[in-house]
């Protein structure tokens, strides 16, 4: 299982990277991409928009299902990854360069209640 | 979980499994999209094996099947010739769908779907006793003289399979569509579930892995459950347990065309069917938007509501399509809305067959 250890992780199965700026970059996991199964539309939401943790964020919909995806904490959307938009195969193709959107924490020490890659592969390997 | 003979083969191919009706099966081998495309561009294997092939023999077979479903098998006189029927039950409802082939006077053999199949053998045999006719009924898929299916489809899958297996051309290269023929040990029918040309080959078990390599050798892309259900979407094909069940009128489903009411023999589900007319049209939706369209979402129309009963997104189209059941008033070219999610999407009525032979049609 590809769980890279320079991030963060969270329970449904996004990942969380803090970037040099202090921002933190979303994406999905591995796993989740491929339990979705081919991707075909991605939802991103807007610049300035302000996320409470756990809160619907983003829609990511294979040929199969549509998932959710949720903000790992709370913060304000900085930037979306519209390139995804037209080509959602890039998540499958490659999950952990395709961020989704990038936010500004509303407290940075709440990255610390995040998974750890040990933590999130024992989720995966149970579930 | 039952496993077909090619189990192994698709594990050694990287499939990722899936349980469908109790069957491990592969849903792909990594992209369902890139399967799909590779089924209308040139040629995709599919192991079908999890369906179930039953003979049907003996003097009163005709007289058997001629009372069993709703199709007419005296439609069927030229040897090998193919039928598609449904077979229902006393109110009308749909136990099954399934192919029948002619193989000879009182030699018939019916395929029938995965999940229904034990159901299918328990009413087949209670009604050839009911009728007191004189017919054996033989399931083909497990056991001593088991037999594997697997489909080659695609513009180039015919070529495959002469690559694969020399000796069948000269037999089955003038195969009309709809007919099959018995080349040694392999039935080939010229049949699918696609919308695309090709095969489905049946042969006994012990022989599906070394023929599923050499089509693979011959550059057929093996594919999943995933995308043989994306393209019987495009080519507007009925899925049992989704599109039609026990609980719904074939006329209802989109497949009167299915059912001979006009020849005097009476079959199970008829006078329910007579006292019954249709009540909804099965038609195609085009959605207009972003989004997928799903089973069971409900459909919005100015003659009243309907429901998607299949819904995927069309890898051919890059846009989402469906079939639905709709009111009896809904025609082609109507505008409707569909709850999916928390919104409602515009799509088009369409005639319920997307794509065939590689060409959109909508």
């Amino acid at each position: 299982m590809n769980i890279p250890t320079d991030r963060k992780y969270t329970r449904s199965h996004e990942w969380v990277r803090l970037e040099a700026d202090g921002t933190i970059s979303v994406g999905i996991t591995d796993h989740a991409q491929e339990l979705l199964g081919d991707l075909v539309f991605i939802e991103l939401p807007e610049p300035g928009r302000e996320l409470a943790a756990e809160q619907e964020a983003a829609v990511v919909e294979s040929v199969k299902a549509a998932a959710d995806v949720y903000a790992p904490l709370a913060g304000s959307v900085v930037e979306n990854n519209a390139v995804l938009v037209d080509s959602p195969e890039l998540v499958n193709q490659d999950a952990y360069s395709a961020w989704l959107f990038r936010m500004r924490p509303a407290a940075a020490a709440d990255l610390d209640g995040l998974l750890d890659a040990a933590a999130y592969q024992e989720i995966v390997a149970a579930a | 979980m039952q496993k077909t003979v090619l189990n192994e083969e698709h594990r050694r191919r990287g499939a990722r499994m899936v349980d469908f009706a109790g069957w491990d099966m592969p849903l792909h081998y990594g992209s369902q999209i890139e399967e799909h495309h590779a089924v209308r561009r040139d040629a995709g294997i599919f192991d079908v094996s999890h369906m179930c092939a039953v003979d049907v023999r003996g003097d009163d077979a005709r007289a058997f099947l001629r009372r069993l479903l709703a199709n007419n098998v005296d439609r069927l006189q030229l040897p090998g010739k193919a039928l598609y029927s449904t077979m229902l039950n006393e109110a009308g409802g749909v136990i099954d769908d399934l192919i029948v082939y002619h193989l000879a006077e009182h030699d018939f053999r019916v395929v029938i779907n995965a999940a229904t199949a034990a159901n299918d053998l328990r009413w087949m045999a209670a009604r050839r006793d009911e009728w007191g006719l004189a017919a054996t009924i033989d399931a083909r898929r497990e056991g001593p003289g088991a037999l594997a299916m697997i489909a080659v489809q695609g513009p180039r899958a015919r070529q495959k399979v002469w690559q694969a297996l020399p000796a069948s051309e000269p037999a089955c290269g003038g195969l009309q569509p709809f007919f099959a023929v018995g080349v040694g040990e392999h039935l080939i029918a010229r049949t699918g579930y696609t919308g695309e040309d090709g095969y489905e080959i049946t042969l006994p078990a012990e022989q599906a892995v070394g023929l599923w390599n050499r089509l693979a050798d011959a550059g057929a892309q093996p594919c999943g459950l995933g995308a043989r259900d994306t393209l019987r979407l495009e080519a507007g094909m009925n899925l049992y347990g989704q599109d039609m069940d026990e609980r719904v009128s074939p006329l209802d489903a989109g497949l009167a065309w299915t059912v001979d009411l006009a020849a005097p023999r009476d079959f199970v589900g008829k006078a329910a069917l007579l006292a019954k007319p249709q009540q909804h049209r099965f038609l195609g939706l085009l959605l207009g938007e972003r989004g997928v369209l799903r089973a069971h979402q409900q459909v919005d129309s100015a003659h009243g509501p309907g429901e998607v009963t299949s819904g995927s997104f069309s890898p051919t189209l890059q846009r989402s399509i469906a079939l639905a059941r709709l009111p009896l008033a809904a025609t082609v070219g109507d505008s409707v809305q569909v709850h999916v999610r928390d919104r409602l999407l515009a799509a088009r009525v369409v005639k319920p067959c997307f794509v065939r032979n590689g060409s959109i049609l909508v």
